[in-house]
């Protein structure tokens, strides 16, 4: 558990990918080998089940710390992390403990079924036997919440270099599926578990923004052009007979989309599709809002299925009879996509992404502002001899995107920021005037720069009005540009809609209070896209 | 009539017709510190303890009318008898005790009650009314004894020149680099910014027992400044000065980096939590042991912490003053 701890706090204090890379490489040369699994499980977002729920556990965080449970809230609003919020709330332990990171874990999975009393025993003796790093630690594996700024491909580059290995092999090793208490960190390393697993998906090919015009990009007709959907990047796998859905997060979505299920039966096997889940209607690509309905729902209504019914636009192909189809290039993939789909009975639930014909980049650019009206957020550009890379490549896919909607509002709260801003006030609302009033339309945090952050803090600290809680009303002075990606309407706010993806384009300062836009300035916009 | 007031220039006495750390100019300051925002530029006369004259001197300019006292000794300003208590926050660093009638106030300041090695540890004296900080003032503040926390920084050094990499400690130029320098002393060659090394001579002329450094000067060789430790003020820390050393790992010691957030907040590569400031068992021994009848709780979390004061039967009431937290912003000297 030091050593695991440790490890967090290097990767904690550096900023450096480099020196979390070396940080990871030590201490998978280190540490205990029954550990390793549990830790690339936790790394990679792999949840045991929960076995007790955050209200006892801060409940009983409340009892042994003596404080009111108001002073814990406002304590919790300031560190903005409660596993954090209750190692350094608890008084100092009274004796010290030795064990593993694993037998941790274990001792937490026995848990599950047992009394409450039982947990409390349990949890409270360790609680009283950690240090408060170590309680931190204990404390996010009874959570299993751990984020701490290690994507997967930092931990597989680290893997990669700790154990001599191709990175990709253990990208996918370790995307498969594996409990780490039933495998040695040797064995996970080698893969020896992802060939008998029909489900374990490629890693994503991803793209860069592109920052400045096309025409830098060379010769058009090296070039394919797609739209850009707004959706959920999944990947479909059909292999013996068994169908299976990956979204981007790496997460096995399959039930949530029955509309897909049919290309259990139509697929043939080895076969791996690549494209965006989308909400079609009437062959009409709908609105994310739209698509948002169905997500993360663990039961589909009739009245869901009805209102966003979900269908596949792909893109690209993977596999193909059971080959691994990575290392052709784009243009030979898609060929043997475009035959792949024709085999389908019905295209107008699982299509191709159409591909946009262009014959220079002016012609391209023009096409490209109409993308807001077919729902898309701009055009993607894939080179077409590219071969299909694991993550982020430079130079072979760009995404070129609409610029997004601008609106001036005026900040009118601010709250604390949690993880690395919890001393000061980084998350805003903003609003818009309506009439003598002014209406909130979006909750930004996002976009401005340290100085310029430490700036509206001192603003926030002297202009608020104070109050318990963590946030505080401002006098509406401040105003600041908001960038933003659609609008819907929506019943659940005041305003009537809502803002996607809205954040802090720039600090108006040259602005004041008087001149932001209004309401009807929204309502508007909400109208001419409908 | 209470002793005190809090207007809009400070904390005034008016039996006294003088003012404690007031923030703008006033005919007598009385000044508990040499921290800038307890002592502003202007007042027409100052009273601080005999260690905070050359730190005044230092930052205000040298032609001030500054009368100094030592520890103990009692004065009568207009019938108010005034002494000095210590308040282990600074070198020099002192509480206002105010006696009138019988009625006792006292003003702290900003305070610590762990000793640090340096300043003069800080002595708890009963008063009826008492003014107190709440830097700290949540139960998550609670400091780890200074001898670990001094392990661990010697730690990180030595982890440091395993990798060849020079150790830069930002530390607050008054206080924090003196307790550094003392706790770290014998260590390492302890290397200073200038600003740091002109209070440091300040104190030593006033007879401070400070352990040897250097200043660092354009001449110092890089290849010096690797083997030992580097101590620079938080304002440097955006600069581009730390950039030329060779390989720097950077730490800032700080309360504010008890927190995760706060650790990572600050672009530095590691983060100790050492305060000049009392943890919450620190604010709340302090004020227990002067028995006041009523308690002002001043810069900080000082909504939250009189709340909670007047929860547990002391009466207390939260004041707004000027004050800041000098940990999270250093002047730009």
């Amino acid at each position: 558990m030091k050593r695991f701890a440790e490890l967090i706090q290097q990767l904690e204090t550096s900023n450096k990918t480099n020196d979390k890379i070396a940080a990871l490489v030590d201490y998978f040369n280190e540490a205990d080998d029954l550990d390793k699994p549990y830790v690339i499980a936790m790394f990679t977002g792999k949840r045991p089940k929960r076995p007790v729920s955050t209200a006892l556990i801060k409940l009983w965080a409340i009892e042994l710390s003596e404080i009111p449970e108001w002073l814990f809230t406002e304590s919790y609003h300031n560190v903005g992390d409660l596993s954090e919020t209750i190692s350094l709330i608890l008084p100092p332990p009274v004796q010290v403990s030795d064990r593993k990171l694993h037998e941790w874990i274990k001792d937490l999975a026995l848990l599950n079924g047992q009394e409450d009393s039982h947990k409390k025993t349990i949890i409270v003796n360790a609680w009283n036997s950690l240090e408060t790093r170590e309680r931190f630690i204990f404390n996010k594996l009874i959570s299993g919440n751990f984020r701490i700024g290690v994507s997967n491909k930092m931990l597989v580059n680290a893997l990669a270099k700790q154990s001599g290995t191709e990175s990709s092999k253990i990208m996918h090793s370790i995307m498969g599926k594996w409990e780490a208490a039933g495998i040695t960190y040797n064995d996970l390393i080698a893969g020896v578990h992802v060939n008998t697993d029909n489900s374990w998906p490629y890693p994503f090919c991803l793209a860069y923004a592109l920052e400045a015009e096309p025409s830098g990009l060379g010769e058009p007709s090296e070039w394919q052009a797609e739209w850009k959907w707004d959706g959920i990047r999944g990947q479909i796998i059909k292999r013996n007979g068994e169908l299976f859905i990956w979204s981007r997060g790496e997460e096995l979505v399959t039930d949530q989309f029955p509309e897909l299920h049919f290309l259990a039966s139509e697929l043939p096997d080895g076969t791996v599709l690549d494209g965006e889940i989308l909400s079609i209607k009437d062959g009409k690509v709908q609105a994310f809002s739209i698509l948002q309905q169905r997500l993360n729902r663990k039961t589909i209504n009739k009245a869901q299925l009805n209102d966003a019914p979900i269908g596949f636009y792909t893109y690209d192909l993977l596999e193909y009879n059971g080959r691994d189809l990575r290392e052709e290039p784009l243009a030979n993939r898609r060929k043997l996509l475009e035959q792949t789909i024709s085999q389908l009975a019905d295209q107008g639930i699982v299509a191709l992404s159409p591909v946009v014909t262009f014959s220079n980049w002016a012609e391209l650019a023009e096409l490209r502002e109409g993308s807001r009206a077919i729902n898309s957020e701009g055009i993607m550009l894939k080179k077409l001899d590219s071969l299909y890379h694991s993550g982020r490549k430079r130079g072979d896919w760009w995404k070129w995107k609409i610029n997004p909607y601008t609106v001036d509002t005026v900040m009118i709260y601010a709250q604390k920021g949690s993880g690395r801003r919890a001393n000061f006030y980084t998350d805003y609302t903003f609003a818009v005037r309506d009439g003598n009033q002014l209406i909130t339309v979006a909750k930004a945090y996002s976009g401005l720069t340290d100085a310029e952050i430490k700036e509206v803090d001192r603003f926030v600290k002297k202009n608020a009005v104070e109050k318990f809680g963590p946030v505080r009303t401002v006098k509406p002075e401040l105003v600041f540009e908001i960038a933003f990606e659609g609008i819907a309407e929506s019943k659940r706010h005041r305003a009537g809609l809502a803002l996607r993806f809205p954040r802090i384009a720039r600090w108006r300062k040259d602005k004041k209070a008087d001149e932001i836009n209004t309401l009807d300035d929204l309502r508007q916009l909400l109208q001419s896209i409908l | 009539m209470a002793l005190i007031k809090f207007t809009s220039k400070g904390i005034y006495c008016a039996q006294g017709d003088f003012y404690i750390d007031p923030w703008k100019p006033v005919n007598y300051a009385v000044t508990t510190h040499g921290h800038s925002d307890h002592v502003k530029w202007g007042n027409k006369a100052y009273l601080c303890h005999d260690l905070t004259k050359s730190i005044l001197n230092h930052r205000l300019g040298p032609d001030l009318n500054i009368q100094t006292l030592p520890y103990h000794k009692q004065i009568t300003i207009n019938g108010v008898k005034l002494s000095l208590f210590p308040a282990g926050h600074v070198i020099g660093s002192a509480q206002v005790r105010l006696e009138y009638k019988g009625e006792v106030c006292v003003i702290s300041g900003d305070y610590k009650v762990e000793y640090d090695g340096i300043s003069i540890p800080f002595e708890p004296v009963k008063c009826h009314t008492f003014v107190s900080e709440s830097t700290f003032g949540l139960p998550i503040y609670k400091w780890q004894p200074q001898h670990q926390i001094f392990d661990q920084i010697k730690n990180w050094v030595s982890g440091n020149k395993d990798k060849n990499k020079t150790s830069v400690l930002m530390a607050y130029s008054l206080g924090k680099a003196q307790r550094l320098i003392k706790g770290l002393d014998g260590y390492a060659d302890i290397y200073v910014h200038s600003s740091i090394a002109n209070l440091n001579e300040g104190f030593v002329h006033a007879g401070v027992n400070l352990p040897e450094t250097i200043r660092i000067t354009p001449e110092t060789k890089k290849e010096e400044l690797q083997k030992g430790i580097v101590i620079v003020p938080p304002a440097l820390s955006d600069g581009k000065w730390i950039k030329t050393l060779t390989n720097p790992a950077t730490a800032v010691c700080s309360g504010w980096m008890q927190v995760r957030a706060g650790r990572r907040w600050q672009s530095a590569d590691a983060g100790f939590a050492l305060s000049d400031h009392a943890d919450w068992p620190g604010l709340l021994s302090a004020i227990k042991a002067t028995e006041a009848e009523k308690v002002f709780i001043t810069h900080g979390f000082t909504a939250t912490f009189s709340k909670y004061l007047n929860e547990i039967g002391i009466e207390s009431e939260e004041v707004k003053t000027q004050y800041e937290n000098e940990e999270e912003e250093e002047e730009k000297s």
